[in-house]
């Protein structure tokens, strides 16, 4: 913190992504005590977390572990993609309707703050999830004490390469849709089909078997499996396509979505950016006013 | 406030036949103009004249097709955030950061500019001495969502000022403003120019805005500036013809005249006390600006010398 006395004045990039951290961290507080914030959070997980109750007691493919204790590294999977990909997509073409992405680039290394704080409160976000569904899952399902840290180490290791696997192509959709409604459509259908299809709810292996390829492509699967090696016994593995986990698979898929990710979104944020001006605001505005009307 | 020596400053903002089109739209054709340091200047002209288009060209958010631009001493197109923290930008339609409180936003939009303080210009703004200025110091724990429409409009210019910017742009600044929100607005923009020695460039399509805010109007009508001066010389030279209403034995006489005083002299001269009704209406700057607008819709390419009033 920089006192009004201080004679040298802080680096300007610095400054900036000092002021992103603060400004993400700031946005989570303000998310905690809104009322609708709160009803969606207790509401979303208060679903899945009654998900797991009812399949407790149901069997996981044979292997004799209840499919409880697979849904739950699921929904950690699924959880990341919310977070990281729809909440990055949505929160991006929200506000570049609402003007703050404007206000951003109005002021100076506004732009840089911002990205770092739609990162910071993507992970902020995510991790708010992780910790619900890890906290429920010890209460819930007695295997959990059971993981060792080698599998909380893997966890952390699947979460970080998630986030960044996912947060990249939800900025490239929120800069891209015309709307905040249409990136809405854009990263919430693709998702709840991808996790349909990709064995997050219930074994991959009881879906058709034309599906499992085209599931593998996707991010998703990929999460739920990386999450469902970090915690469950080796035995589970029985439930994964050919009997077994794919470590390498999963960790290349994730990692080739992150680089390309990361290749591909800056040059995608630098061209919305280029283009965004008050004007571009109130046309989006007039627009979306029709719709209303 | 105008300068007392304008002709030994830089000029603020520097536009040289600039020019805009978008495929075969020509939107601006040309546009001639400088703004000196202090000095508060309205862009004045109707909707879709390309008042938005110029001033989005000097904030350095869309690239121009042609022509020179100079802001701050810098081409905005390659301008870099150093120069970015000199301005204050208020658009017409922010509706973000409707969670923030008043106080936090402008402690956190006013950080950013730290590193561009400068003992002469020290930056950023002190925040209640801010919010005193555009009378939201009893808001400043309000949420900006909840915030009325003209309280949301005296905190984007707060946020354009929490910088203490050498150049503000205020882009239609008032529209949708009851006349109470407006006139408040007005002496937030007249205390600002005082104050910080802020040059200020509005647009509005409110001639009377224009008007009460400007030292100086310009008129952007078919993609150029067709006319600039003051609100006084504006109406007093472009147009200048005066409206002379009188009746006599009943009948009633109306008569366009240069001179009006000369004009009613001669009247009374040659009828005396058998005038009535006299009634002396100069042509208001509406009826310029009226007519010169109009002339430009029909005819944009027409040339009309002598239009000009160079100051």
């Amino acid at each position: 913190m920089t006192s009004a006395t201080d004679p040298t004045p802080p680096d300007p990039m610095f400054n900036a992504v000092r002021l992103g951290l603060r400004r993400g961290a700031i946005e989570m507080m303000q998310s905690l005590t809104t009322r609708a914030d709160q009803i969606w959070i207790v509401l979303l997980n208060g679903i899945f977390i009654a998900v797991l109750v009812f399949q407790r007691d149901s069997d996981l493919g044979g292997t004799g572990l209840s499919l409880a204790g697979a849904t739950l590294p699921g929904l950690i999977g699924m959880n990341i993609v919310m977070g990281g990909w729809m909440g990055t997509a949505q929160l991006l073409a929200v506000e570049r309707e609402d003007g703050t992405l404007l206000r951003a680039k109005s002021t100076p290394h506004g732009m840089l703050a911002y990205v770092v704080a739609r990162v910071t409160l993507a992970v902020l976000n995510t991790a708010l999830g992780l910790v619900i569904f890890v906290g429920a899952g010890l209460f819930l399902l007695p295997g959990l004490t059971d993981v060792p840290i080698s599998g909380w180490l893997m966890l952390l290791a699947v979460f970080v390469l998630g986030m960044l696997a996912t947060m990249p192509w939800g900025a490239v959709v929120g800069a891209s849709v015309k709307s905040s409604s249409a990136s809405f459509g854009l990263s919430f259908l693709p998702m709840v089909l991808l996790v349909t299809i990709s064995g997050i709810f219930y074994p991959i292996t009881g879906m058709p078997d034309w599906l499992h390829p085209i599931a593998q492509v996707f991010p998703v699967y990929w999460l739920g499996a990386g999450m469902r090696e970090a915690l469950l016994p080796d035995a589970a593995a029985a439930a994964e396509l050919g009997g077994q986990f794919h470590t390498l698979t999963m960790f290349g898929v994730l990692g080739a979505y992150a680089v390309i990710g990361m290749i591909v979104a800056p040059r995608v944020l630098r061209a919305m950016a280029r283009k965004e001006s008050g004007s571009a605001v109130e046309s989006r505005k007039a627009k979306a006013l029709q719709g209303w009307g | 406030m105008s300068s007392l020596s304008p002709d030994l400053e830089t000029p603020v903002i520097a536009v040289r036949d600039l020019r805009m089109s978008y495929g075969d739209h020509v939107v601006l054709d040309g546009v001639d103009f400088e703004a000196r340091p202090g000095e508060v200047l309205a862009l004045l002209g109707p909707n879709g004249a390309g008042k938005s288009t110029t001033i989005e060209i000097l904030e350095g958010f869309r690239r121009r097709s042609d022509g020179q631009v100079s802001v701050l001493g810098v081409d905005p197109i390659s301008a870099d955030d150093a120069w970015r923290a000199r301005l204050g930008i208020v658009q017409q339609s922010w509706r973000d950061h409707g969670r923030w409180r008043v106080r936090q936003l402008l402690d956190h939009l006013g950080a950013f500019y730290r590193p561009f303080s400068a003992p002469d210009r020290i930056r950023p703004m002190d925040v209640d001495d801010l919010l005193a200025r555009v009378g939201l110091q009893h808001h400043a724990d309000q949420k900006v969502g909840s915030l009325s429409g003209g309280q949301r409009r005296k905190l984007d210019v707060a946020i354009g000022l929490i910088g203490r910017p050498d150049l503000l742009f205020l882009d239609e600044p008032t529209t949708g403003f009851d006349p109470q929100a407006r006139r408040e607005f007005h002496d937030v923009v007249h205390r600002l120019a005082d104050l910080e020695r802020t040059t200020v460039l509005l647009t509005t399509h409110d001639l009377d805005e224009a008007e009460k805010l400007a030292d100086r109007i310009l008129i952007l009508a078919g993609g150029r500036i067709v006319a600039h001066g003051s609100a006084a010389q504006l109406s007093r030279e472009v147009e200048g013809r005066t409206e002379v209403r009188w009746s006599r034995d009943g009948e009633h006489f109306v008569h366009a005249t240069e001179d009006a005083t000369s004009f009613v002299r001669q009247l009374f001269e040659q009828y005396g006390a058998a005038i009535g009704d006299l009634e002396v209406r100069r042509s208001t700057l509406e009826d310029t600006y009226m007519a010169l607008v109009q002339r430009f819709e029909t005819e944009p390419t027409r040339a009309v010398p002598g239009l000009e009033v160079v100051r």
